[in-house]
């Protein structure tokens, strides 16, 4: 009886409260972390992207939302010259800066706040190059957009022209990208102007659908909608990033109302979110691939018989239920199905551990011995890899191969599985940057990668002259093609034992609409409506 | 009395000096190279990461390094977080107030059960009362924080409705932070209900925080009290005919307070160590919390100087401890 009545006091209490706000539509995300800071081109994780990029600003060019089709975006229209050098930008016309308590803007968006943009990534002697202490420009230098753009110079007020110093097709994707976020330059000059630099990082102005308003660190960031938002007002008027970092809180408070969206549900409360008539959870493949990297340098590894037979001898489908719980889907090739160029016509290796007992033997390989490196962190793309290790090491027991666990703390294993001579298989994976094809398949098993990026030291020149000529050529249907045939070479070549993709799910109210999953990760709520 | 504070203070200059040398080597100890962990998957070249070590000055002599850093401290200065480029110190006192409160009312609510229950227990020892509290007590001071938490949250806010769940005041009210004390500022605030709302949220985190304190808060006063109780100056007073009150109150409690307020002040450091968890489970944006963040980032200025300044608050209030010894016993502080 108490509980009834408190509750009732509560709802009335409630009510009472959203009255008094003029029955403003609050949407509140109960976002997983506190963001770095507010300004995306010095981070690259996503929990700072959705707090900035994803909701203050824009980029040229724009991922539809929920695929990894290129929009125009502050860009209406552009072109590519012949030889794939320069790419010349129409930028679009009457788009307006946010508007706050700390800064109006006296002018609209132009080429001046674009070419600010990226030469203060791209100049190291430009002024705000180090703008704010240990600034480093992660994911435009992880991106080789230093090596790879030339300059980015005024055409005239509304016309930009990006210059390269190699035709790279990949580029319009990078542009779409985080880093790429377009900062008012308006708002820079006063900043540097009054000696507060370091608030460009603080208090973001951009021409999102979102304007900053508060961020209370570690609890709560308040964000109103941009009346004048270029593709019209969304629909809500306050969005809050509720931070709750435990998953079974912040299950517990959607379920109590006190927030419409949880990003990251537990796999354990899927069920019960199902279940739940006030809920939804809509699902969808993650960008990105999880995988055992052979050491193709060191035998009998350089064998890819050898490489083939232990793909055979992996238990997939007992991995996805051992370490994914439903949440993963087999994957057969190096890219995820949500990308272009995905080759569904690819068979995968069966699951026969006799067959590949009988090709190890062919192969003249017996009493194998091997490592497997297990990451030490959890990763949407492989939650629990130590239970991965131990699910391989018994399946490759079954055909006679002995498997030792072996593991590091993080950043000292991204380093040590980087090695040439590496002894042993790294479980690994990646989340894709950009939609690219080429941001998988060139960075993970590229011949450049190789000491790198490329844990499988794997370079087979069939498989780079593909790749290399779909870099350079700008027409999508043929770099399909390319990439298509690039995926036959890797699968007849097994680098790797692909293992899986991550399966995605959004736990949200049932009043949410019009919320789209996002490939890349990001959490954006400018077409979010309550009903 | 001077003289006893000065002798007090004075010890704690080499504890300075040895925590600043603790937090700094700590989290040098743990492998793992900030930078390398910024890239991720994506990594960097050698050349990168080497100007990168040089940028954050991670490539000097680890000497020089701590050298600065004394220096920086003595100057006021914890320098900059490598994760939001803002200075340490700033850091600390936006979230340290959360902490502070959320401690307080931990405190409050271990001591004001946690006494008068060890002093019953002991007065009426071998009852059931006495058996019943030491029973809870030693659940509680058993129980796993981060267990308890969760579920009380699904007990009292998902099943029952009561409490909130998580946060320090519902999303609806919105006002600038003064004193980062979240009741205070409610109600400086004027905004109706704002301070119902920021004390609703205090309820299940301070039980939570409280319960282990209060538990050895109440074990340590029974025993104190019973080896106090069976004195020869109780029994006096007790055959002089005062009343039990004025005996327990007076004679007796005053006497076992001692090592009650000793287990008290070291409370202060399980208070922290609990707010770590408590902090994360109710989403309370603290300083337990940050550090924890700031060490899987391995953002050394962050856990060097959040550690440096909580080692900091518990000598303080250690040193408070001991000079309450003093007012509350004379024989202390006349000691030589």
């Amino acid at each position: 009886m108490f509980a009834r009545k408190t509750a009732l006091a509560v709802a009335l209490l409630a009510a009472t409260a959203f009255a008094g706000t003029a029955s403003a539509k609050t949407f509140v995300h109960c976002s997983e972390g506190s963001p770095e800071g507010f300004d995306p081109a010095l981070y690259t994780a996503g929990t700072t992207f959705d707090a900035s990029s994803n909701s203050v600003y824009n980029r040229l060019v724009e991922f539809e939302v929920g695929t990894t089709n290129i929009d125009p975006g502050l860009a209406e229209s552009w072109e590519v010259s012949d030889d794939g050098l320069e790419y010349t930008f129409k930028l679009r016309q009457g788009v307006k800066f946010h508007s706050t308590d700390y800064f109006t803007p006296t002018r609209d968006f132009n080429a001046d706040d674009v070419v600010f943009s990226f030469m203060r990534q791209l100049k190291k002697d430009h002024a705000w190059h180090q703008y704010t202490a240990g600034t480093a420009w992660e994911y435009f230098n992880g991106m080789s957009m230093p090596d790879l753009l030339k300059s980015v110079e005024k055409v005239d007020d509304y016309t930009v022209k990006f210059v390269l110093n190699r035709p790279e097709a990949p580029m319009i994707a990078n542009l779409g990208m985080d880093f790429a976020s377009i900062v008012s330059k308006e708002y820079a000059d006063k900043l540097a102007a009054d000696g507060k630099m370091e608030d460009l990082n603080q208090k973001p102005i951009g021409t999102g659908a979102f304007k900053f308003v508060a961020y209370q660190k570690d609890a709560v960031i308040r964000y109103k909608a941009h009346d004048d938002y270029w593709e019209g007002r969304p629909k809500i008027d306050d969005l809050v990033f509720a931070i709750t970092t435990d998953p079974s809180v912040r299950h517990q408070r959607l379920k109590a109302g006190e927030c419409h969206f949880n990003p990251y549900p537990n796999p354990a409360d899927l069920d019960a979110i199902r279940n739940d008539p006030d809920l939804q959870l809509p699902e969808q493949e993650g960008l990105n691939v999880g995988y055992l990297a052979y050491n193709t340098k060191v035998a009998p590894f350089d064998n890819a018989k050898v490489r083939k037979a232990l793909n055979m001898a992996v238990n997939k489908q007992a991995i996805l239920d051992a370490v994914f719980q439903g949440a993963g889907k087999a994957a057969k090739n190096p890219i995820p199905p949500t990308i272009w160029s995905y080759n569904d016509a690819i068979e995968d290796d069966p699951y026969d551990p006799d067959a590949a007992k009988k090709m190890l033997e062919e192969a003249g390989v017996t009493d194998l011995k091997m490592k497997i490196w297990a990451m030490p962190v959890q990763r949407p793309y492989n939650p629990n890899a130590r239970r991965m290790a131990e699910v391989i090491q018994s399946d490759f027991a079954k055909i006679g191969v002995e498997v030792e666990i072996v593991s590091y703390e993080w950043g000292e294993y991204l380093k040590r599985s980087k090695d040439v001579d590496r002894d042993g298989a790294v479980l690994l994976g990646w989340t894709g940057d950009n939609g690219d094809p080429d941001n998988f398949l060139a960075v993970l098993l590229g011949c450049d990668g190789v000491g790198g990026s490329n844990r499988a030291q794997w370079c087979n020149k069939e498989f780079e002259d593909l790749i290399q000529k779909a870099k350079v050529t700008s027409d999508v249907a043929e770099r399909t093609r390319l990439y298509e045939e690039a995926q036959v070479v890797f699968k007849r070549e097994a680098p790797w034992a692909t293992i899986a993709h991550s399966v995605v799910f959004k736990a949200m109210r049932k009043e949410v609409e019009g919320f789209k999953i996002h490939p890349f990760g990001s959490h954006i709520f400018k077409y979010v409506d309550l009903k | 009395m001077l003289a006893f504070l000065l002798r007090r203070i004075g010890l704690l200059i080499p504890t300075f000096i040895g925590v600043t040398i603790a937090a700094f080597g700590f989290i040098r100890l743990l492998p793992g190279d900030p930078v390398l962990l910024m890239a991720g998957e994506r990594g960097l070249t050698p050349e990168r990461h080497a100007e990168l070590l040089k940028q954050f000055g991670f490539d000097r002599p680890i000497y020089e390094q701590y050298f600065d850093y004394l220096v920086g401290v003595l100057q006021g200065d914890l320098g900059n977080s490598l994760v939001t480029k803002k200075p340490v110190f700033e850091e600390f006192f936006t979230l340290f107030p959360a902490t502070l409160e959320l401690s307080i009312c931990a405190i409050i609510f271990a001591i004001a059960l946690g006494l008068p229950a060890g002093i019953i227990a002991a007065v009426k020892r071998g009852s059931v009362f006495d058996h019943s509290v030491m029973s809870t007590a030693l659940v509680g001071y058993s129980m796993p924080i981060f267990w308890l938490g969760l579920l009380f949250i699904m007990l009292f806010s998902g099943l029952l409705g009561w409490t909130p769940v998580s946060g320090r005041i519902s999303l609806l009210y919105f006002f600038e932070p003064v004193t980062g004390l979240m009741t205070v500022d409610a109600f400086l605030s004027g905004q109706p209900g704002a301070v119902r709302s920021a004390l609703s949220h205090l309820i299940l985190p301070t039980i939570v925080l409280g319960t282990i304190p209060m538990a050895v808060i109440a074990r340590q006063t029974r025993s104190a009290m019973l080896e106090v109780l069976g004195e020869d100056y109780v029994r006096t007073a007790k055959a002089k005919g005062l009343p039990p009150v004025r005996v327990i109150g007076l004679h007796a409690l005053r006497n076992a307070l001692i090592p009650v307020i000793t287990t008290i002040g070291l409370q202060v450091g399980v208070l922290l160590a609990g707010a770590i968890l408590t902090e994360t489970i109710f989403s309370w944006p603290g300083i337990g919390k940050w550090i924890v963040d700031s060490i899987s980032r391995r953002d050394y200025p962050s856990v060097q100087g959040g550690l440096l300044m909580i080692a900091v608050i518990v000598m303080l209030v250690n040193l408070t401890v001991d000079v309450l010894y003093g007012l509350v016993n004379p024989r202390i502080r006349h000691q030589r």
